[in-house]
């Protein structure tokens, strides 16, 4: 388990990717903070807590993701530009089925 | 001249201060001193999932090793600074190095504050606040073993839940006559009371510790005249400003460094931001935030300040507990003389306190109530008027609220 990384590809809201190494089990928000992927502020660590890491999952991949919580679903209804594939990175697990995960980036993250 | 931005601290506020200024288009070299053996790393993990051990240190991290050479940025940890020579501009180490700064941002941060009674040195009485805090505790916090708990405030409170989880005997005493009192409102204050008595915490409210025994290692904790025995002690008493190093510089001083709105002290070369600072917060009057918040916008605001462009800061602070599965949101500040309306029954475990102040809402607590939280939040932005009887009634969405 542990040592184990996949790739994550984080698309800013100009167009630039960054293609990442996250580690199995680690959220994919930690994924772009760690590497100062701009657009995903995260401000409260991953407790869930600021809806300031909002992604939009591209297409093909929202089936391989855990449903969302309750708290990620009343979290996300406040974030800013919310759309139907809209998800809080700090919720999602990497695992081996998402190596490759794509994922776009909103322009701003705050209300 | 050399152009140096130095922070002193390797913190939220100082890791914070490093990606602003970057953003901001900053180009000067960064050089960024800490007296742990850490690069700038979370705090309110430490209290919750890394005690309970589901969440690895290299998660701890803020950002990734490689990040701060990628970002011309000089890490300088285990060491402290000994003194800002204002004249020279330059902040002289511990180990004697001389660096010399155009501008300096001082994001010190805050130190525990300890107990003074007799025994409160002995072994086996910790304190958390770092990284090396809690693997000391680690080393000791086992199923079976009975921990006595000095304060009933957040870091106090979120220990007893971990510490029950993990099935510790768990006593928290607390001098007050409810638990995080400084923090939230007598409702909540009930509700999590309830809440550890139930996950089979003993509470001892108004129960100040007088005495910690035990020969050569904590025995028991004499509190309110008893005596209760215990194996370990977690001290949670609250934290101090790390200002003296500013104070020695001359610096404005007052229960921490006093900084404008720009994050600025009364040094145009020196900004401060975080914990270590006393702030006019947006409602105009001075305070001093212990918070992951504050730690971000007060280095955002210095970063923007020093790159040319200040900003005015006025973001409306907020806070998080976890304990147990209940998440607690609050955002704003109360006042004891705010108008309370709940909204919720807390037997439902999912409820919210609003503080009203001149019929606007001042701060919202949020016990597993995101919507409450995050309404109300927006509503303390704008600073509407609002309706108490309409926020009380639960017929009515929250969205309609704002």
């Amino acid at each position: 388990m542990a040592g184990q990384k996949y790739k994550a590809t984080y698309i800013e809201s100009t167009g630039q990717a960054h293609t990442v190494e996250v580690p199995e089990g680690w959220s994919l928000m930690e994924g772009a903070v760690k590497h100062l992927i701009p657009g995903i502020d995260a401000d409260c660590g991953g407790a869930c807590a600021c809806a300031t890491c909002q992604v939009y999952v591209a297409p093909g991949w929202e089936a391989k993701l855990p449903p969302k919580t309750d708290m990620e679903e009343t979290m996300l209804d406040f974030a800013p530009d919310v759309k139907a594939n809209s998800r809080l990175s700090c919720q999602l697990r990497m695992s081996a089925e998402l190596d490759g995960i794509v994922l776009n980036l909103p322009k701003t993250q705050h209300m | 001249m050399s152009g140096n931005i130095v922070i002193v601290g390797a913190g939220q506020a100082g890791a914070q201060a490093v990606q602003s200024l970057r953003a901001e288009g900053v180009e000067a070299p960064i050089i960024m001193i800490g007296d742990e053996a850490y690069p700038p790393y979370q705090r309110p993990p430490l209290s919750k999932a890394y005690l309970l051990g589901n969440f690895e240190r290299p998660r701890l991290f803020l950002k990734a090793d490689s990040y701060y050479p990628e970002s011309h940025c000089e890490l300088v940890l285990n060491t402290s600074v000994a003194a800002i020579h204002r004249a020279e501009r330059i902040v002289e180490l511990s180990n004697g190095r001389k660096i010399d700064y155009d501008k300096l941002l001082l994001a010190t941060g805050a130190r525990v504050r300890r107990l003074r009674c007799p025994g409160a040195d002995l072994a086996g009485v910790h304190y958390l606040k770092t990284i090396a805090d809690v693997d000391g505790l680690q080393e000791v916090f086992q199923a079976g073993k009975r921990i006595a708990i000095v304060g009933g405030g957040y870091i106090g409170l979120e220990v007893a839940a971990v510490g029950a989880k993990r099935g510790l005997d768990v006593t928290v005493f607390e001098a007050m006559d409810r638990l995080m009192a400084r923090a939230v409102s007598p409702a909540l204050s009930d509700f999590y009371a309830s809440e550890h008595e139930k996950a089979g915490v003993t509470l001892k409210l108004k129960t100040g510790v007088e005495a910690i025994e035990g020969n050569g290692k904590v025995e028991r904790v004499i509190a309110g005249g008893q005596s209760y025995p215990c194996d370990i002690v977690l001290v949670g008493i609250g934290v101090i400003p790390c200002d003296e190093l500013a104070a020695k510089a001359g610096l404005g001083v007052s229960d921490g460094i006093v900084v404008d709105r720009n994050a600025r002290t009364g040094d145009p070369h020196i900004w401060a931001a975080g914990d270590c600072t006393r702030h006019v917060g947006r409602e105009g009057h001075e305070i001093r935030l212990e918070c992951v918040q504050n730690a971000i916008d007060q280095a955002k605001h210095a970063a923007m300040a020093m790159a040319g462009r200040p900003k005015s800061y006025s973001e409306v602070p907020w806070f998080w507990s976890d304990q147990y599965d209940l998440k607690l949101q609050i955002a704003g500040l109360a006042q004891p003389t705010d108008m309370l309306v709940q909204r919720g029954d807390p037997a439902s475990r999912k409820f919210a306190v609003f503080h009203l102040r001149d019929g606007k809402v001042a701060a919202v607590e949020a016990v597993n109530a995101a919507p409450e939280y995050m309404i109300g939040k927006k509503l303390i932005a704008e600073g509407k008027p609002i309706d108490a009887a309409r926020l009380a009634d639960l017929s009515i969405p929250m969205k309609q609220m704002a």
